[in-house]
Order: structure tokens, then sequence, then C-alpha cells
């Protein structure tokens, strides 16, 4: 009984002593990714991670009013620029992946002719991330209007963030969506146009310790493991740029 | 805003309107009868009010989408699938609110008993009459009351919306879609506004149906 009491009490210790649990904030486009590299990382440390996905300006609101996370991983650069000057970060933001815009069908194949089918009228309704919080979205209503601000067939439906978006698209319920190359590249179903990057300003995507994370060395060692080659070939996997 | 304040109201008063039509039958049969299949329809009748929001707005994603025969069904009557329109959300709303339409109707009519449909009937007056010009008239209270739930749960209703509207401006952005866009992008003057005068709306509404309540109350007694 009272071996079985120390071996409990052992663990216990040992467990909050070298296994932490951190809570990231991920950008709904890097959410897969961030659910992968959780997995190599406790695999590695044996530190557990936890994944919460959003908009990147619905996390930044969320870490301004306190929520509870250790690490962001936004989908641009300015919100953790912000979120460090605001005095709400331990350190500046890097930039951990440079995401790509594709625009995605899962029944029309002539998606692939990018500019003129979005000249045609054969989509009837394109969705976007909403441009407001989703740097997705931003950067799809950039190419929106570098191409024609003057002529629009279709009815604009605007998702949450890029998860719903993407989803719009892969249940059928719009014709296509602009979303980022990392949520089709794992479909096997669809077809896709990866938009050139001329048209879009570059998505940086940021990386910050939160203050949250004050007496957490693992939030350290995970900050750490993102800019591991390790971490860098399975962020490549997923359809991203890195450095 | 003012095209999400129209809108809202839009849905409201159509959700409401098509309540009262199928609410009254559907209260009144369940009012009257007995057996299982009361049992099941008003269990289910029921269900909005337990099951979350998200629920209903996967299925009727689903079902309304193009992948779905009711979906493919409605696509050809109304020319185009009715997810992310705004008769998309009005059969949301019109399921969402259906127990706050029903269930006060239900309570007054089973309240009115057999008592006044048998004096109806010895004066020979139709089923029909008699449901227009004895219940109808003495359920004033339940109809007022559904109505005027039904309308403000559809001023509030969110997550059926956020999952089946797409936030397009004029058609499927309500005021609470608007709300939770404008404190997203960090616009909370708009927000505040927009909130607060719903906040008071409410407060109008629920106080003043309870001082009508009472006063038609006395007025019966008397």
């Amino acid at each position: 009984m009272k071996a079985l009491a120390t071996t409990l009490l052992l663990s216990f210790f040992s467990g909050s002593l070298f296994a932490d649990n951190i809570r990231i904030a991920v950008a709904s486009n890097f959410t897969a990714a961030a659910k992968a590299l959780a997995v190599s990382f406790t695999e590695r440390t044996g530190h557990q991670v936890q994944v919460s996905s959003g908009s990147t300006g619905k996390l930044y609101i969320q870490i301004r009013q306190g929520a509870p996370f250790d690490l962001l991983l936004a989908a641009d650069i300015e919100r953790p620029q912000r979120l460090h000057t605001e005095g709400y970060a331990t350190n500046r933001p890097f930039i951990y992946a440079t995401g790509q815009l594709v625009l995605w069908s899962r029944d029309l194949s002539n998606i692939v002719d990018g500019i003129d089918i979005l000249k045609s009228d054969s989509i009837k309704r394109l969705a976007i991330a909403n441009a407001k919080t989703a740097p997705y979205g931003k950067a799809a209503q950039q190419v929106l209007d570098n191409l024609m601000a003057t002529r629009r067939t279709w009815k604009l439906i605007r998702g949450d963030n890029i998860a719903q978006t993407y989803q719009f698209a892969a249940s059928g319920n719009v014709d296509a969506a602009f979303v980022a190359r990392a949520q089709t590249v794992l479909d096997k179903r669809g077809y896709s146009w990866a938009v050139p990057q001329v048209l879009y300003n570059p998505i940086h995507q940021g990386a910050i310790i939160l203050k949250h994370a004050a007496n957490k060395p693992a939030a350290n060692a995970f900050y750490r493991f993102l800019q591991s080659d390790e971490a860098k070939s399975v962020i490549q996997h997923y359809g991203y740029i890195t450095k | 805003m003012l095209d999400a304040i129209l809108l809202t109201l839009k849905l409201a008063t159509l959700t409401t309107f098509i309540l009262l039509i199928v609410g009254i039958p559907l209260a009144w049969w369940l009012a009257r009868s007995r057996g299982l299949v009361k049992d099941m329809v008003a269990t289910l009748v029921s269900m909005p009010l337990v099951l979350p929001p998200t629920v209903l707005g996967f299925y009727l994603l689903i079902s309304l989408g193009p992948d779905s025969p009711l979906g493919n069904l409605l696509t050809s009557l109304f020319g185009g699938p009715l997810t992310f329109t705004f008769s998309g959300l009005v059969i949301g709303s019109v399921i969402f609110s259906l127990p706050f339409m029903v269930q006060p109707l239900r309570n007054t009519f089973e309240s009115i008993g057999t008592r006044p449909l048998e004096v109806a009937a010895t004066l020979r007056a139709s089923p029909l009459n008699t449901f227009f010009s004895v219940v109808l008239p003495l359920s004033r209270h339940g109809l007022l009351t559904g109505s005027i739930m039904s309308f403000v749960h559809t001023l509030g209703e969110f997550g059926v919306v956020l999952m089946i509207g797409g936030n397009i401006p004029g058609e499927t952005k309500v005021l609470s879609i608007a709300i939770y866009d404008y404190v997203e992008s960090l616009e909370w003057a708009q927000a505040h506004l927009i909130a607060g005068s719903m906040l008071c709306f409410s407060f109008i509404v629920i106080l003043s149906m309870t001082l009508l309540e009472r006063n038609s109350r006395k007025g019966s007694g008397a």
C-alpha cells in the first residue's frame, strides 16, 4: 500500500515536473499541420499539446481578452507583431510558414484554368473567408480586386474562417472557394488552381510565445521545435514554404 | 447596419407568420389527441429547445445542400440551393423557433377544455366556426405569447445562421452575425450600438408582455 502510494506520488511529481501541458492557438489553415507537429513534439518531449483553432482575427481578440494560450501560430505577421508591441507576447514573432492561396473546386475540373474560369460564368457561388479576420480571406479579396473589380457573375459567400470556407466547397454548397493550399494537399478529391503570387501579398504566418507561457519551458521548447528541420519538413509536407 | 436591422426584422416577422400558420393546427392537434404518435410528434417539436443550434445547422447544411435528394428537389423548385439564402434562413428559423410557438398555444388550447366546444356544438356551430369564433378568441394569450416568443427568439438566433448563412450583407447577415463580425474585427463601437439596442429591445418586449398578460388576466377575471 505504501509502495503504491509512493509510486503514485512519484508519478504525479514526475508528471508535473517533466511533462507539461501547453495550449496553442492556431490559425484555421494550419490546424492539420499543427496537430501533426503536436504529435511528433509529444513523442519527442512527453509534453502534451492542445490545439485550438479559429480565424487569426478571432484568436487575436481572444488573446487580448485573456484567453489561456501559450503560443499563437497566426496566419499573418501583423497580428503577432501587434500582440508583441501591445505587450501580450514575450518574444518577437518569427515566420514559421508562408502560405499559398489556391482556388479549389470539388466538381469543376476546369478550375485549373484559373483566371479564365473566374472570367467565365461557370462559378455561381464563390466562397472566401471573412477578409477582416482571416488573412487568407484578405488575400482572396486582393486577388478578386486585382483581377476583375468590374465583372462579377457569382454570389460571394463568406466563411467565418478558412476551415468553414473550405467546408462550404467540400460539401458542394458552393462551386469554388479560395482556400489555403494546405487544406487541399491531403484531399484526394477536387481540382485546384494555385493563384500566382503576384496577385496577392505574401501570406507570412508568424508565431509568438504569449505572456501566459511565462513559466512554461515546454512552450519555449515547442517554439524551438517549430524552427527545427523536422518541423520544417512536416510544414512543407502540408503545402507551405519555409525558410 | 440598417440593412442588417431590416433583414432581421423581416426574418423574425416572416418566421412568426409562418409559425402561426403551422403552429395553430399543430398545437390544436397536440392538445386534442392521445397516443404514441402524438407523444412522438410533441417530442420532435420540443427538440430544438435542447439541441445545440449547431446540430440543426449541420443537418440543414447537409439536407439543403446539393448532395441530398431534398436539397436537389428544393434547388429545382427555387432555382438554386437554399443554403446561404434568405429562404434557407427562414426554414432554419421556423424549425428553431417551433417550440416557442407550439408550446404556449398547446397549453392554452388544453386549458380551454371541452366545455366551450360542447356549448358551441349545441348551438349548431360547425367545428370550423367553433374554432374561429370560440377557440381562437379564448386563446389570445397563447397566440400573443407564442408570437412574441417566436419573434424574439428568431432575433436572437445565431448558431444556425452562422452555419448556413455565409455572412452575406442584405441576405443572410442578421444582427447577431453583424455583432459577431464587428467584435471580431475590433469595431467595438458598432458592436456596442447593436448589442445595447438589442438588450433594451428584449427588456422592453418581455416587460410589456408580462404587463400585458397581467392586465388581460385582470380584464377577463372581471
